[in-house]
C-alpha cells in the first residue's frame, strides 16, 4: 500500500430470480435463492463483475453458511479466480459480521461479500418479512467511488433475535423491546459519524435491522437530505446494510454523502462521500431492476427447496458426493469454468483435457476460463427422470464464444425459454448437495 | 484398414438366452446357468468340455467369479469384462479372438445384467469417485439420446410432427415384432396412439421410446471355423468383429451436430471391410441394431449404410425395416421389446442372427437368410463405444 486513503472502488448485488408466490400468503415481493443457491454462490455473482484485479483481501459474511469448519470464502474466492496469496476468510454467525468485513477490507484494500438465504418457519415474520441475497463491496487506493469518511460502532448485549446452531430458523422477541434498545443507539452513530465529519446531516440514509421496527422509522431516526431508506428486500440478515448501500449508490449523484448505519446487536455506520467517478462505475444491474424482474414460485415448491417440505424424489439413485482429490485437482475447471486450449490449433476443451481433440498435440495447452463468456445453446433436453432437487433438468449444449463446447445444466430453468440458438452465460450453483458436500459448479442462464 | 479380422476363422455351434424381463424369481446365477445350460445342450457338450470362459456385465458382479461360482466351473480361466451396453458383444469379440488365437478350442462367452433389483428406474451407474462435474453424472441415457430428435429434424428441415411418426413407427414396429416372441420381455402389440401420447422421460422421448429395463443374460458358443460341424450341421461363422471407441469429441466440439455416431459409422465401414460387404443393403439378410431409444434406431440406418443421409425417417416411415421390408431391423423386438438386460444385450443380438441363420425363429422366420448383423453402443451421442459383428451361415 502506498499510503493514499483507502475508499470505495465498486460495489456489486445480486438477487435471485423468484419470489414467494400468492399461495403462500405473502405478497409477491419476497425474494427466494433458488434451491441451487446458497451464500457461497450468491456470493460469487454479487462479486464477479466487481473484481477486475486481485483484491487485497476477501472478507465472507452470512448468517447462513453453507459449511462449518471448513471455509466458504475459499470456494468464493476460486470461483473469483483470485491469487492464493489473495487471503480469504469467513465471518459468520449474527448479520453484525458485515461490518467487521467492511472494517477489515477498508483496512486491507479488499473485498468484503455478504450472502445471505434467510429461512423463516412457514407464517414466521421471517417468512414473510425477510429476503435472499448478495451484496459486495470493493475498496482500493486509486479510482474511488466514493471516499470514507468514517466508521464507528456501538456495542450492545441485547436477546432480540437468537437462533439455535442446529436449526435453521430462529426467534425473535417482541419488536417493540429491540426498538427501544436500538433507537438511542442508531442516533449516537448516526451524530458521531456527522459531527466527526463536520456535517449536519447527510445525502442520503440507509438504516437496516433486523428489528423490523428499527427500518420502518429509518426516516424519523436519522434522515436524510435527499433519501431515507431502510432495507430494499426486507431483513437479508448480513446482506442488508450492503444492499441498502448498494440501492443508494445505483442512484446517488456526484459528491454526495451517504450514512448506512445498521442496528444488529449494537449500531455500526458507515460514512461515504461519492466521487465524480460514480456515474460511470455503477453496478450493471441496479437493485431496483433486480427487484422487479423476479417471478412467483409456488408454495410447496419453496417449501421443499428449503427442505421444509419432504417431497417425493425421481425414483432414481442420489449421487455420489464429490470426492476431495479429483476436486482438489480438478478445481480450476469446477470453480473457475477453466478449460483448456489448445497453442498448436487453438482448439478450446471443456472441460480441460491435454492431448489436443483436433490436432492431437499433447500437453500444448494453456489454460482459458470461459466463466465470463456467453454462449449459444446448441441443442437442448428436458430430463424428467434425472435426480435433482426440483425437477425436470434442463441440459443444454452449449458453444462458446471464442469456441469451446461442454454440456451443462440449466439455472432458474423455464422449459419454454429455452430453445436452438438461445444465448447463455454462466452462473456458479451448487448441482447438488451428498454426503453433506455442496457440488459446486457452472450452470447456464438464459439471458 | 486398422483391422486384419478373423473371417471365416471360428464359429457358433450352440446358443441360450433366457427370456428377458423383470425376473423377479431369478437371481444373476439362476440367469446364468440357464443361458450358458441352453447354450451347451445346443452345442451337444458338457461344462468341463469347455476350456476358457467370458464373461459380460456391467454391474451385476465383479471378476470371473462371478460366474465361476455359479456354474461351479473348476480352475478354468474366466475373464469378466465391461464395456458400457457393448458389454456383451466384447465378452463375445474376445472369446473368438482366443479361438482365433489358437490358444483354445471350444470356448463360451456369457452376457449377464440384473437390473430390477435395484429399485430405480434405468441404468446404474458405478463411477469411480470424481469432482461431480460430469454431464453425465446426471443427465439420464433417455435424455441424452433425446438431443438426436431436435438436431435431426433441424438439420434435414424434418417437420418434427414426421420425426415423431417415424420414431413412433420404430416402437411400434419393434413391439410388433417382440409380440413374435416367446423370449421378449414385451409381447404386446402397441398402438401408434398409445406410444405417441405415453408420458414424457426426456425432450419428446416417452416410456414407449425407451428399451426395456430388464434382467437376462445370454451365451454362445464358440469353437473353430474347422471343427464346426463336429458340433452341429448348422454352425454360423463369424465373417467380422468391430469395436470402435470414440475420443468423445462430439461433447467438446461445435462441429459436431448430433444426427449421427461416428463410432458407429468407423466400426461399419471396419466390419464390413473385414467381411467383405461392399453394398450391406442388398448383402445383408437382416440386422439386429441398438435401438435403444427410438431416434437411436432411426439414425443408426444412416451410419451403418442401410439408408441415405437424412432419409432414414422416410425409410422408416415407408416399412422398409419392417419384418416383411427390403432389410428386417430388430426382428426379434430389439432392446426396445425384447428387453435391454446391459450386459447381455450383444449375445442376444447374435441370439437372433443364429436362430434366423439357422431357420429356428419360428413365427418371425425370414426368408432364407444368409449375412446377419449385430449392431451394439455403449455411451451416447458425442462419445461411445461401437460394436459391429457380420455373421452367415456359410463359410467363404
Amino acid at each position: 500500500m502506498s499510503g493514499a486513503a483507502i475508499g470505495l472502488v465498486g460495489y456489486g448485488a445480486y438477487l435471485p430470480s423468484y419470489r414467494l408466490g400468492s399461495d403462500s400468503g405473502v405478497r409477491g415481493t419476497r425474494v427466494v435463492a433458488s434451491f441451487d443457491e446458497d451464500a457461497t454462490t450468491m456470493a460469487v455473482e454479487a462479486a464477479r463483475e466487481l473484481v477486475r484485479t486481485a483484491p487485497g483481501s476477501l472478507w465472507w459474511a452470512s448468517t447462513s453458511p453453507p459449511y462449518l469448519d471448513k471455509t466458504n470464502a475459499a470456494a468464493v474466492h476460486a470461483a473469483l479466480r483470485l491469487p492464493s496469496a489473495v487471503p480469504a476468510a469467513d465471518l459468520v454467525g449474527s448479520a453484525r459480521s458485515t461490518f467487521a468485513g467492511v472494517r477489515a477490507a477498508l483496512a486491507s484494500g479488499g473485498l468484503v461479500v455478504a450472502a445471505d438465504v434467510r429461512i423463516g418457519k412457514p407464517g414466521s415474520a421471517d417468512e414473510k418479512s425477510g429476503g435472499d441475497g448478495a451484496a459486495a463491496l470493493l475498496f482500493g487506493e486509486s479510482d474511488l467511488i466514493a471516499e470514507v469518511l468514517g466508521v464507528a460502532s456501538e456495542t450492545l448485549e441485547v436477546l432480540d433475535r437468537w437462533r439455535d446452531p442446529q436449526r435453521t430458523t430462529g426467534e425473535q422477541w417482541e419488536e417493540r423491546f429491540g426498538f427501544e434498545q436500538y433507537a438511542d443507539l442508531v442516533r449516537a452513530v448516526a451524530a458521531r459519524l456527522l459531527d466527526e465529519a463536520g456535517l449536519a446531516e447527510a445525502d442520503h440514509v440507509v438504516v437496516t435491522s433486523g428489528n423490523s421496527g428499527i427500518t420502518k422509522r429509518a426516516g424519523a431516526l436519522v434522515k436524510g437530505a435527499l433519501s431515507s431508506s431502510g432495507s430494499p428486500i426486507g431483513f437479508s440478515g448480513s446482506v442488508d446494510p450492503l444492499l441498502g448501500l448498494a440501492a443508494v449508490l445505483d442512484v446517488a449523484g456526484p459528491g454526495e454523502t451517504v450514512l448506512v448505519l445498521s442496528a444488529v446487536d449494537g449500531c455500526d455506520g458507515l460514512l461515504l462521500r461519492t466521487t465524480d467517478l460514480l456515474p460511470t462505475r455503477r453496478a450493471g444491474r441496479t437493485v431496483a431492476d433486480q427487484i422487479a424482474a423476479g417471478r412467483a414460485i409456488p408454495y410447496p415448491t419453496y417449501l421443499s427447496w428449503r427442505g421444509l417440505l419432504d417431497r417425493e424424489l425421481p425414483r432414481r439413485p442420489e449421487p455420489d458426493r464429490p470426492a476431495g482429490p479429483p476436486s482438489a485437482r480438478a478445481s480450476a475447471w469446477k470453480f473457475g469454468f477453466g478449460g483448456t486450449r489448445c497453442i498448436e490449433c487453438g482448439f478450446v476443451h471443456v472441460p480441460p483435457l491435454r492431448v489436443c481433440r483436433s490436432c492431437s498435440a499433447v500437453d500444448a495447452m494453456e489454460t482459458v476460463s470461459l466463466a465470463d463468456r456467453t454462449g449459444t445453446v446448441a441443442t437442448f433436453t428436458i430430463d424428467r427422470l434425472a435426480f435433482s432437487p426440483s425437477p425436470p433438468v434442463i441440459d443444454v449444449v452449449v458453444d462458446f464464444e471464442g469456441g469451446g463446447r461442454t454440456t451443462l445444466e440449466v439455472a432458474d430453468a423455464d422449459p419454454d425459454r429455452v430453445d436452438v440458438g438461445s444465448e447463455v452465460s454462466l452462473v456458479f450453483r451448487r448441482l447438488f448437495t451428498a454426503g453433506a458436500v455442496h457440488n459446486y459448479f457452472w450452470k447456464a442462464r438464459v439471458r | 484398414m486398422a483391422s486384419k479380422g478373423i473371417k471365416d476363422a471360428v464359429a457358433i455351434v450352440g446358443m441360450g438366452c433366457t427370456r428377458f424381463g423383470e425376473r423377479w424369481e431369478s437371481s444373476t446365477d439362476d440367469l446364468l446357468i440357464e443361458a450358458v445350460g441352453e447354450a451347451l445342450d445346443s452345442a451337444g457338450v458338457q461344462r468341463d468340455d469347455i476350456d476358457a470362459w467370458w464373461l459380460g456385465t456391467l454391474g451385476s458382479g465383479q471378476s470371473g467369479l462371478t460366474l465361476s461360482r455359479p456354474l461351479g466351473i473348476d480352475y478354468k480361466p474366466v475373464t469378466r469384462v465391461e464395456n458400457y451396453c457393448a458389454t456383451g458383444s466384447e465378452s463375445f469379440r474376445n472369446a473368438c479372438y482366443a479361438v482365433a488365437s489358437g490358444a483354445y478350442d471350444r470356448v463360451v462367452a456369457v452376457g449377464v445384467e440384473k437390473l430390477k433389483d435395484s429399485g430405480f428406474s434405468g441404468l446404474l451407474r458405478a463411477d469411480p469417485p470424481s469432482d461431480g462435474t460430469a454431464a453425465e453424472l446426471s443427465l439420464t441415457a433417455p435424455a441424452a439420446f433425446s438431443l438426436l430428435d431436435p438436431a435431426y429434424t433441424a438439420k434435414y428441415g424434418v417437420d418434427p410432427i414426421a420425426m415423431r411418426e417415424a420414431m413412433t413407427h420404430v416402437a411400434w414396429k419393434n413391439h410388433v415384432n417382440g409380440a413374435r416372441n416367446p423370449k421378449a420381455q414385451f409381447r404386446k402389440e402397441v398402438s401408434r396412439e398409445t406410444i405417441e401420447g405415453a408420458l414424457k422421460v426426456a425432450g419428446r422421448l416417452g416410456i414407449f421410446d425407451c428399451s426395456g429395463v430388464s434382467d437376462g443374460a445370454a451365451a454362445a458358443m464358440i469353437v473353430r471355423a474347422e471343427d464346426a460341424y463336429d458340433y452341429t450341421d448348422r454352425p454360423i461363422f463369424v465373417k467380422a468383429l468391430a469395436l470402435a471407441s470414440g475420443p468423445m469429441r462430439g461433447g467438446l466440439d461445435p462441429a459436431y451436430d448430433f444426427t449421427t455416431f461416428p463410432e458407429v459409422v468407423h466400426s461399419a465401414a471396419d466390419a464390413y471391410a473385414q467381411a467383405g460387404i461392399t453394398d450391406p443393403r442388398s448383402q445383408l439378410s437382416l440386422a439386429e441394431v441398438h435401438d435403444c431409444f427410438t431416434p437411436t434406431e432411426i439414425v443408426l440406418m444412416e451410419d451403418l449404410g442401410f439408408a441415405d443421409r437424412g432419409q432414414a425417417w422416410k425409410d422408416v416411415l415407408a416399412g422398409e425395416f419392417d419384418a416383411d421390408g427390403r432389410l428386417a431391423v430388430n426382428v426379434d423386438g430389439g432392446l426396445k421389446s425384447f428387453g435391454h438386460p446391459v450386459g447381455a444385450s450383444g449375445l442376444r443380438m447374435l441370439y437372433e442372427a443364429f436362430l434366423q441363420l439357422r431357420g429356428d425363429a419360428g413365427e418371425r422366420q425370414l426368408g432364407d437368410p444368409r449375412l446377419a448383423l449385430t449392431h451394439n453402443l455403449g455411451g451416447r451421442p458425442g462419445g461411445c463405444v461401437s460394436f459391429v459383428s457380420v455373421v452367415g451361415n456359410e463359410r467363404g
